[in-house]
């Protein structure tokens, strides 16, 4: 409830004249409405009880005009309140993307991109609703609740005591309904997602399912959850089938109530006729009111969920922040030194990487290799800021990274990340995303030194051939070579590849590495690799293995001095290639 | 995955159900309303009883609360004949009023009484009222219960056939061939089973029971209104076409801009999912702004969309408030008129207006279910469809696999194609002994994987025979071709739950001794121990709190705990390091002494040590032998295995 107050009223700043007209038009609106009864009675009271059909005649006109200022006052208002809703929504959804633009890789690790995409869809939807509710229904409801309830009493107060009845009667029934069927509502959901959750295993596991024979097993889970789920919402419903009868009821009870009271203060001479049908106007109003409000307390639990989430979002500061005076670096080689560094994540009991020292210089290719969980990927990641090293210093270009611009540290990185992800658009457009003006021969330099060539010659469109999200429509392989080609566009003076070899057959594997060579033999090269073939003929050989280095050297000095490298290679080409 | 299915409603169920703020997509077309229709009504059969007793109960309860306000209309009578009455002297007769009233000029008043039911002299009749006012509270309760039980009796109705359909739909699931899965989008078919499922489901509950009263609400008030005032009833019933009108108007202009609204409400999403997702490389390359004045630019879009939709669609509601108030003038003014000319009573005008209220609120339902009905009914169509679908053939079992299987696997001369026109496996024969390990190498698309889909029966062979200990796999159920294979895949297969559920999946009522041991075996024990909750650590949703590498290791702990006779392994290691492979190897070999093993894997060194290593090539057979041996024959295999070696500079130059 409480993030809900404080987005709204962070975002709804910027709308606070329309958010004020609105609110005024609701209020002449509520007034209009509840004053039609009036001149019914009026009606009723001065020209049917008196025969007096001119003064109808005159009445009629003024209710009517009244209803068409109502209408257009209306529109106005819903025009207004949409601006205000939409923009709303609009302003939340852009500082929420905005803030995942700075985020670091902790950040992107700790919400998840699924959660992110939720979260700045269908929460920012969740509160434009509550908005727009708000700015047409919302303000009105307590106007035309407390508005009915004064007139009632202006007509008659003591035929309003039957009013003392009922209001707390259908309170009753509506706080009843809200205590018993939300925490259900909520309990609903969590089992629709249950069932769906093993439906959706059903469809992803369905070899291992059969292939262990566990059909059955499933189907006894499914039938469990789906009795469950049938249950609760058995519940829900029936529960509801009674609150809305039961509302009515109260409802036409009362009126009953008036009418039957309201017959012995007119044949006492303490009310006029008129008044009782007008009275019977508000009753209605009132109920309606309620109800209105009831249908409201529904949406606020969820805008005040959503409003936390993207709370949550927009309030988290990133991790990596920008220096203050930032170093520019003299020499731009792209040479990388890591000086006793550690790295490890909060709470871990053991760190990633300890106290790691070495230097990478242009024109030297560097492969890191070691087993699953030895800290691979966590070393590259510090070297673009990814994460900061929590002891000692990365270097690059020979500047702390930690006092560079972030945009100038990143140009002179040329990064392929172990998951070859490429963009929605044109092979061209991916290409580009690197350097967005080159030409067309450098593309296809760039492609043949990947190894791409041939299969982006052999599409119909070439260069313009449409890659769908992800890359989807293209072979692994293929994803990993279009990567390849992307940083090498950049041409920058410092490589970094993610084991994003591991795709490719073991002759493409061979023959991009060869063309590279070439390529890169201005730049730094560093390449994470898991197959030693990748690696063998590096100019130098990082071995890590649970966070530590246990040798640095080329593939023959480390054959003598690595046991860890030995077991590795061991492990791959068998033991006849280590004797 | 997020992203395949339909996007969430934001109405939700049980409140108004999708596009209650026209923010649901639009609704799917059906294709044949008429057969999915049938198929619908078909489902309902088993409930017939409780639709008729409801349709009984909508009848009554209709007809009570369209004569309600009748009732309190003819309390009112009473009393404003009373108010008259009280005001004309006592003794008279009320022709005597009447004349005298005409004699002092005042016909209008005359006219009214004489209209009315009025005893001179004499005020409300307290008795008749008391009577009617009874009457009406028994109707009004009569009606509330009537109401009460419709809608208890519905919501059996309803989540009892949507109970059963899901069932069913999840019955069907086990009789679908894996075809069936491999040719369907997964998210196509998740959505079927899910969203569609609730949709039905909404449909069901809130539509049918409303559908039935609006319907019945608008009949009744109708013919009541046409039975007080014919001519107020026409003077009500022009404004129902006017707002019908209106809705109609506005709705097929805001309706195309929902579509706009969703259709730039994706393109956003896109390019969010993609920006997120490649998160580093927009960092890295430099592409940050570009990406915040592109999803600016998106956005603006979707706001003017969204804006103009809200806009349109919120105009229908004060425009038909409007006519509803226009009508409430006109009955009042012209009411007035009529009562004091006698025509009518003020007890009629009254309910009048409370009918021509209760009027256009069935009328505005009515529509909004019609939207409900069509998108349940497209959500039905797509169910059916997945109901009739083609199902498995049915096992043929002449034969039965001895209980303790040896293990030797034979397939001989076997054909298999996916599609008609491709061949893919022809004359495919290799056997495996009890207690060896056949490795199966070559490019992409060589077939590896078919021939574990056909090993599993997972898709049916064309030509030729499989056979397990000399029987032949169709002559047994599928059940118990599975029993004799333990099989661990590439894309490790892990469900919502503990990390120990996850492995005795592989064994029915394992102890936890075995867990872990399998565990050890593959090597998971260790990095199990250092998650949080060990054993009990629930796996997410997509199991991302653990590396591929390590749900890998899982599902091998899974397979070994399940200890078939024959292993297959298609990739299983491809994510793990090869030092971490070899010692699985060595245990493997340990555990699984002189049991028989399938392994495919791109990693030549994952499978050095085969007894056999065949290597395929495009459904064929094209080498076979030990890794020496086929080393020394310098094909195929031995241009694969050479080809790690190479230098790269060497070749180059």
């Amino acid at each position: 409830m409480g993030g809900l107050i404080r987005l709204l009223r962070s975002y709804l700043r910027p709308y606070m004249g329309e958010v004020v007209v609105v609110v005024i038009l609701l209020l002449i609106q509520s007034i209009a409405n509840l004053y039609l009864p009036n001149l019914t009675a009026d009606i009723i009271n001065n020209g049917v009880a008196k025969g007096d059909i001119g003064y109808i005649w005159r009445i009629g006109p003024v209710m009517l005009a009244l209803t068409v200022v109502v209408g257009i006052l209306a529109i106005i208002g819903v025009y207004y309140a949409s601006r205000v809703s939409m923009g709303l929504g609009r302003d939340v959804r852009r500082a929420v993307f905005e803030r995942v633009q700075q985020f670091s890789a902790r950040e992107m690790n700790r919400f998840g991109t699924p959660s992110l995409i939720t979260r700045n869809t269908n929460d920012v939807q969740q509160v434009q609703i509550f908005v727009q509710l708000a700015l047409t229904l919302m303000v009105i409801a307590p106007i035309m609740g407390i508005g009915g309830v004064i007139l009632a009493l202006r007509t008659n107060a003591r035929l309003s005591a039957i009013l003392i009845v009922a209001v707390p009667l259908m309170v009753g029934v509506i706080v009843t309904l809200t205590i018993f069927a939300v925490p259900l509502f909520q309990s609903l959901q969590v089992k629709i997602d249950r069932i769906n959750q093993v439906m959706r295993e059903q469809i992803t596991g369905v070899r291992v399912i059969r292939a262990f024979n566990r059909t059955e097993h499933e189907q006894d889970r499914f039938q469990t959850a789906n009795a469950d789920l049938t249950g609760t919402a058995l519940r829900v419903n029936r529960m509801f089938a009674l609150a809305l009868p039961a509302l009515l009821a109260i409802m036409n009870m009362s009126s009953v109530a008036v009418v039957w009271f309201g017959g012995h203060l007119i044949d006492s001479g303490q009310m006029p006729v008129g008044n009782l049908i007008a009275f019977l106007a508000y009753i209605m109003q009132i109920f309606f009111s309620i109800m209105l409000a009831t249908f409201m307390v529904i949406f606020v639990p969820r805008a005040a969920a959503s409003a936390t989430r993207l709370e949550e979002v927009i309030n988290t500061q990133p991790s990596i922040v920008e220096p203050a005076s930032p170093i520019e670096p003299a020499n731009v080689t792209g040479a990388v030194e890591f000086r006793r560094v550690t790295f490890g994540y909060p709470g871990g009991e053991k760190p990633v990487l300890n106290e790691l020292s070495f230097q990478l210089h242009r024109g030297a290719t560097t492969a890191i290799i070691g087993g699953t969980g030895s800290g691979k990927t966590t070393l590259l990641n510090l070297v673009p800021r990814f994460y900061d090293a929590t002891g000692g210093a990365v270097l690059v270009n020979e500047v702390d990274v930690r006092a560079q611009k972030l945009d100038t540290l990143w140009q002179s990185i040329g990064l392929v990340p172990q998951q070859a992800y490429l963009f929605r658009g044109t092979i061209a457009d991916n290409l580009r995303f690197g350097k967005e003006n080159a030409t067309e021969s450098e593309l296809w330099h760039a492609l043949e030194v990947a190894q791409a060539r041939d299969f982006v010659a052999a599409m119909a469109d070439q260069l313009e051939a449409q890659i769908d999200q992800g890359g989807t429509n293209l072979s692994g392989g293929q994803r990993q070579r279009l990567a390849i080609a992307r940083a090498v566009v950049r041409r920058p003076p410092l490589y970094l590849f993610d084991d994003c070899f591991s795709a490719l057959d073991a002759g493409t594997d061979a023959r991009l590495r060869a063309a590279l060579k070439v390529e890169a033999r201005a730049a730094t090269v560093v390449i994470v690799a898991q197959r030693v073939s990748t690696i063998l003929h590096a100019d130098r050989i990082i071995v890590l293995d649970a966070g530590r280095i246990v040798g640095i050297g080329t593939h023959q000095e480390l054959m003598s001095t690595s046991e860890p490298y030995r077991e590795i290679v061991a492990s791959q080409l068998g033991e006849e290639a280590v004797a | 995955m997020a992203q395949r299915g339909a996007p969430a409603r934001p109405g939700g169920r049980g409140f108004g159900g999708p596009g209650m703020f026209g923010m649901g997509p639009p609704p799917a077309k059906t294709k044949d309303v008429g057969k999915t229709l049938r198929q619908l009504v078909a489902r309902l059969r088993p409930e017939r009883m409780a639709i008729v007793v409801s349709a009984v109960l909508a009848l009554g309860s209709v007809a009570f609360s369209v004569i309600g306000p009748k009732i309190i209309g003819n309390a009112i009578n009473v009393i404003f004949d009373g108010v008259l009455g009280k005001g004309l002297p006592a003794g008279l007769t009320k022709a005597q009023a009447v004349a005298q009233l005409r004699a002092h000029g005042q016909g209008q008043i005359a006219d009214l009484i004489a209209g009315a039911n009025v005893v001179p002299g004499h005020g409300i009749d307290f008795t008749v009222l008391g009577q009617i006012l009874v009457l009406a509270a028994l109707v009004y309760l009569l009606s509330a219960a009537l109401q009460w039980l419709l809608a208890y009796i519905m919501a059996g109705v309803a989540q009892r056939t949507v109970f059963h359909l899901r069932g069913d739909v999840e019955a069907k699931m086990a009789r679908l061939p894996l075809k069936y899965f491999d040719s369907h989008p997964h998210g196509d078919l998740l959505s079927r089973v899910t969203n569609d499922i609730d949709n039905i489901s909404t449909t069901l509950q809130q539509g049918m029971t409303q559908i039935l009263t609006s319907t019945l609400t608008i009949v009744g008030v109708l013919a009541v209104m046409v039975w007080i005032s014919p001519l107020l009833a026409v003077v009500a019933l022009i404004t129902v076409p006017l707002s019908i009108l209106v809705t109609v108007l506005v709705a097929r202009r805001s309706q195309k801009q929902f579509a706009a609204q969703w259709a730039r409400t994706g393109t956003l999403n896109g390019h969010v999912e993609q920006m997120h997702t490649g998160h580093a490389l927009v960092q890295v390359f430099g592409r940050r702004q570009k990406a915040i004045d592109e999803f600016n630019q998106q956005n603006q879009a979707l706001y003017e969309a969204s804006f103009r939709a809200q806009f349109l669609s919120g105009i229908i509601q004060p425009a038909i408030a409007f006519l509803g108030n226009v009508n409430y003038v006109v009955i009042a003014a012209l009411g007035g008129y009529l009562v004091t000319s006698g025509a009518i009573t003020l007890g009629d005008v009254q309910a009048f207006i409370q009918y021509s209220r209760q009027f256009t609120m069935p009328i505005t339902q009515l529509a909004g279910q019609l939207n409900l009905l069509q998108s349940g009914l497209a959500s039905a169509e797509r169910v059916f469809e997945f109901l009739d679908a083609e199902e498995e053939v049915r096992d043929r079992v002449v034969s039965s696999l001895p209980a303790e299987p040896q293990g030797q696997v034979a397939l001989e001369h076997v054909a298999f194609r996916y599609e008609p026109e491709k061949p893919l496996i022809t004359d495919f024969s290799l056997e495996a002994k009890p207690g060896s390990t056949i490795a199966i190498v070559g490019p992409t698309g060589a077939g590896k994987t078919t021939i574990v889909n056909l090993l599993m029966r997972f898709y049916e062979i064309d030509g030729g025979r499989i056979s397990v200990d000399g029987v032949d796999t169709r002559d047994v159920s599928r059940d118990d071709v599975r029993r004799v294979f333990g099989m661990v895949l590439q894309d490790a297969w892990l469900f919502t739950g503990t990390i120990r559920d996850n492995i005795a999946y592989g064994k029915l009522g394992s102890t936890t001794d075995e867990i872990v041991a399998a565990a050890q075996a593959a090597h998971a024990d260790h990095f199990i121990r250092t998650l949080p909750e060990g054993y009990d650590t629930v796996l997410n949703d997509d199991a991302s709190n653990i590396s591929a590498g390590q749900k890998q290791l899982l599902t091998i702990a899974r397979a070994f705990l399940a200890d078939r006779t024959v292993l297959i392994l298609d990739e299983a290691t491809s994510s793990v390091d090869t030092r971490t492979e070899v010692l699985i190897q060595q245990a493997m070999a340990r555990l699984r002494q002189g049991r028989t093993s399938f392994v495919i894997a791109h990693r030549l060194s994952t499978i050095r040590n085969a007894d056999t290593i065949v290597v395929v090539d495009q459904g064929r057979i094209v080498e076979q032998g030990s890794h020496t041996e086929l080393l020394a024959r310098h094909g195929f295999y031995d241009t694969l295995y050479q080809s790690q070696f190479t230098d790269p500079l060497a070749e180059a130059s």
